[in-house]
């Protein structure tokens, strides 16, 4: 007997030497290189090919490696020269031309030509290019305005478009639009997203599936070289082992903080919270073509029965904040400072109900489990089933697993729900709008107006500020747009996401960018 | 014995292509498909279709199964459109890192569940029977996901003994010692469920063996104690202990996903949450077909081992 206690303390013994032995190969684990930034992602990235993704998770990788013809200038959405120092456009708005940066190498070596940019696009957009197999393009339909790309002398490139299209320009500046060496598509073939080669600020140097990809500072980098060495992003996909590295000192920055976590870090100087409100709105889709939402005064009602700004604070712990209309502020340039969000006033609420005859109305909604952009779905959900429960709305919830709930929500909710959570995220004030307001978005037409709302003088507006060429003019009728749709209500205006970040104290020239996007080319960590 | 392995061998195919077929079926059943899983809410009807055509999932679905089960044959598990890269690439990488862990793992809780339950047995109702007994209880009863946060929590947090997440260091790593390190705490959050199962069982097994006949024999006949209960006792208590083991492999492997999740280890079970959630129906296959035939082979290895050790069924 005693023997076996004897071997079970050798046992411990030996788990003993075993834990001290990683302990001590690992002194030095808390400190990350300097020069050398961490990041800690939400996912691990799928390509850098910027053509080939979609996730915002790849975008904040693929915008320190590649640059587009345009970019957003530094804490705006609007954009400024990048690759092209300069553009005309023709007065009809359908002839773009580019003049390119002379002097400027890829990665790999070869120069930038207006001949690589036409690769570029010939590449995602004809389905006879001999490399459009290197995709899918998931994303190319943001360039289907354009009907033809021409290289017309060594630095200069000319783009045709089918007809005028204002958010041309946003979305070169997107990942979408970013420029990829032809030589190295050609080389790589359908394994370019993993050989990547841009003209951008780091170079890529090695990718660790599942571990990590590094990229390195590219020393010719035409607008300055950066400061830090190299970037690390690491793909850690729980929130909380995300805070977890970041207090162990496993990474320099992370991404996309839990909205339990914030306060730890905001409170501790030790380390730097970032917050940045992006072009996101949360909202609820209602069906204004059936049902108690058909009525412009319940649609209304309900903008007044549900208490936003508890939402933001409570549930959402302070990570977003309360919107007023279709068009987040983060647009700037095109949003209303005069749209006020509808108060919380229950009572208003109630007398327009009554007054509509909906009072004890049942209502169908439909909430997500999680989803790209959605924020806490199922307990905001409950608590705007409360809020409307408040003022005699008979809410039952359905729950759907995310890509379900799209394969619901986007052919119209018409006999099936009477509201649905949604959120967006745009790179020009256009695309929303356009694509879920208008009458020519209805499901039917491929659009994504699944709530069926319908004002024809809101589709004039949209139409001319797409094919309007003068910022001024667009960001007029953008401005009118808004105050129309919040009166009309088709959906319930909820919250706009604020972007959050923590570095560690050591991160010097760090910030957020409205576009969401990670811009680490000014960044130190000494 | 080896045509019993090869005849075991041969019964494996039947059940993975009937799995293959189940797979293929749900994943095509469930609502959402990979091109709107891709696009997200851009996902609109016309570039849902596009997508699907450039990606050749436009295409009936027994002809799509055909042609996957046809490249199994020469090798090739496609490509998946969530990773874009080679499914064979991907999978295998995972699976070496989830074996690594699960196997690790089972070592530790077989180890230490059979140490356990036989201290437990051999004093039963005594203190150390008590205290492991209220151990393993509380090993059983409590949700790994949790463990491990608490443990990533004390170690990695407060103590800053030993990484928080992943398999390797970022800089300076790549050896043993630096494995073992990240391996410790998700391969004992993950051993301690099936630590309190064999313990139990073995206790259990122990106590029942102890009570036979040719065990008071043995110490009638003066035998030392300690023979009694190694040679005697625990020997046959292990045959029924071992395809316990054989399941509690299984269970580990499928415990692995929350585990990886929770300590970001880079392994398969991971993999195949993201797949399922993003429709990568190709990349699911892959992973299901890995994990199936790895659950099939371990429970056929403790059935040989079974049958090494338990005379009864030599014949």
């Amino acid at each position: 007997m005693k023997c076996l206690l004897s071997k079970a303390k050798h046992f411990s013994a030996a788990a003993l030497a075993v834990l001290a032995l990683t302990f001590a190969a690992n002194q030095s684990l808390a400190q990350t290189p300097p020069n050398v930034l961490v990041v800690g992602q939400i996912a691990e990235p799928k390509s850098l090919d910027p053509q080939a993704v979609t996730a915002v998770n790849d975008f904040r990788i693929l915008m320190n490696v590649y640059d587009g013809l345009v970019r957003y200038k530094n804490g705006t959405l609007e954009v400024e020269p990048a690759l092209a120092k300069s553009w005309t456009i023709s007065d009809d708005g359908t002839v773009y031309s580019f003049k390119l940066r002379d002097g400027i190498k890829f990665h790999d070596g070869t120069k930038l030509t207006a001949e690589a940019v036409k690769f570029n696009f010939d590449r995602m957009l004809d389905d006879k290019h001999p490399y459009y197999d290197t995709g899918p393009f998931p994303l190319s339909f943001f360039f289907s305005a354009v009907d033809t790309v021409t290289a017309k002398d060594e630095l200069t490139v000319e783009f045709k478009l089918k007809e005028p299209y204002a958010p041309f320009l946003s979305n070169l500046a997107y990942p979408t639009g970013l420029i990829v060496s032809p030589s190295a598509v050609k080389k790589h073939g359908k394994e370019f997203g993993r050989n990547p080669s841009g003209t951008g600020a780091f170079k890529f140097a090695e990718w660790e599936s599942n571990a990590k990809l590094v990229v390195t500072r590219n020393d010719d980098y035409w607008d300055g070289a950066p400061e830090l060495e190299a970037v690390v992003f690491r793909p850690i996909t729980d929130g909380n082992t995300r805070v977890a590295e970041m207090l162990s000192g496993g990474i320099d920055m992370m991404v996309e903080v839990p909205p339990d976590s914030v306060a730890s870090f905001s409170d501790n100087a030790a380390y730097k919270l970032y917050e940045q409100a992006g072009p996101h709105v949360w909202f609820l889709i209602l069906n204004a073509k059936e049902g108690p939402f058909a009525d412009k005064r319940v649609r209304q009602a309900a903008n007044y029965a549900i208490d936003k700004k508890a939402l933001v604070e409570n549930v959402l712990q302070g990570t977003a904040e309360v919107a007023a209309g279709p068009t987040p502020p983060a647009f700037s340039w095109a949003y209303n400072n005069n749209l006020q969000p509808y108060p919380y006033d229950p009572a208003k609420a109630k007398e327009l109900i009554k007054a509509a005859g909906a009072d004890g109305a049942e209502v169908t909604f439909y909430v997500t489990e999680g989803g790209s952009g959605m924020l806490d779905p199922i307990p905001m959900g409950a608590a705007i089933q409360a809020d409307l429960a408040k003022v005699g709305l008979n809410v039952k919830i359905e729950t759907y697993e995310w890509n379900t709930f799209l394969g619901k929500v986007n052919p119209g909710l018409e006999g099936k729900a009477d509201m649905a959570e949604m959120a967006w995220m745009t790179n020009d004030p256009d695309t929303l709008p356009y694509l879920a307001l208008r009458t020519g978005a209805w499901p039917d037409k491929k659009g994504f107006n699944s709530g069926y709302y319908s004002n024809p003088e809101v589709d004039k507006l949209l139409e001319s500020a797409r094919s309007s060429t003068d910022q001024a003019e667009r960001a007029k009728l953008y401005k009118k747009m808004q105050v129309i749709v919040q009166e009309d209500a088709p959906w319930v205006f909820v919250a706009n996401w604020k972007q959050n970040a923590v570095t560690s104290s050591a991160v010097k020239n760090f910030a957020l960018e409205p576009s969401f996007f990670l811009m680490l080319h000014k960044t130190a960590k000494p | 014995m080896s045509g019993y392995i090869v005849k075991r061998l041969i019964a494996m195919v039947p059940v993975l292509f009937g799995l293959t077929v189940i797979v293929f079926t749900i994943m095509a059943l469930i609502p959402g498909d990979p091109a709107l899983a891709i696009l997200g809410s851009y996902g609109t009807a016309e570039n849902i279709a596009k997508l699907n055509r450039d990606l050749g999932l436009d295409k009936p679905l027994i002809q799509q199964y055909l042609i996957w089960l046809g490249n199994l044959l020469s090798g090739d598990l496609g490509r998946s459109y969530t990773l874009n890269r080679p499914v064979l690439d991907e999978v295998l990488e995972r699976f070496h890192a989830t074996l690594i862990l699960a196997g690790v793992s089972l070592v530790l809780c077989s180890l230490f569940g059979l140490l356990a339950g036989i201290v437990s047995a051999v004093r039963q109702f005594g203190w150390a029977d008590r205290v492991i007994t209220f151990l393993v209880l509380i090993g059983i009863s409590m949700p790994s996901f949790w463990l491990g946060l608490l443990l990533i929590l004390g170690f990695a947090v407060n103590l800053k003994w030993l990484p928080a997440s992943g398999m390797y260091a970022i800089y300076g790593g790549g050896d043993i010692a630096d494995l073992l390190s990240h391996l410790l705490l998700p391969s004992v959050t993950l051993a301690v469920v099936a630590t309190g199962v064999i313990a139990r069982l073995t206790r259990a097994s122990m106590l029942e063996v102890l009570r036979q006949d040719y065990i008071r024999t043995a110490r009638a006949k003066g035998v030392s104690e300690r023979r009694v209960i190694y040679r005697h006792a625990f020997k046959a208590a292990l045959v029924s202990v071992i395809p316990v083991i054989g399941i509690q492999a299984g269970l580990v492997l499928g415990g692995a996903v929350y585990i990886e999740t929770v300590f970001q280890w880079p392994g398969i079970g991971r993999m195949l949450v993201k797949a399922i959630s993003t429709r990568d129906i190709l990349l699911v296959q892959g992973g299901v077909l890995v994990v199936a035939a790895s659950y099939v082979v371990f429970n056929l290895i403790a059935d040989v081992v079974q049958h090494l050790l338990d005379p009864r069924l030599k014949s």
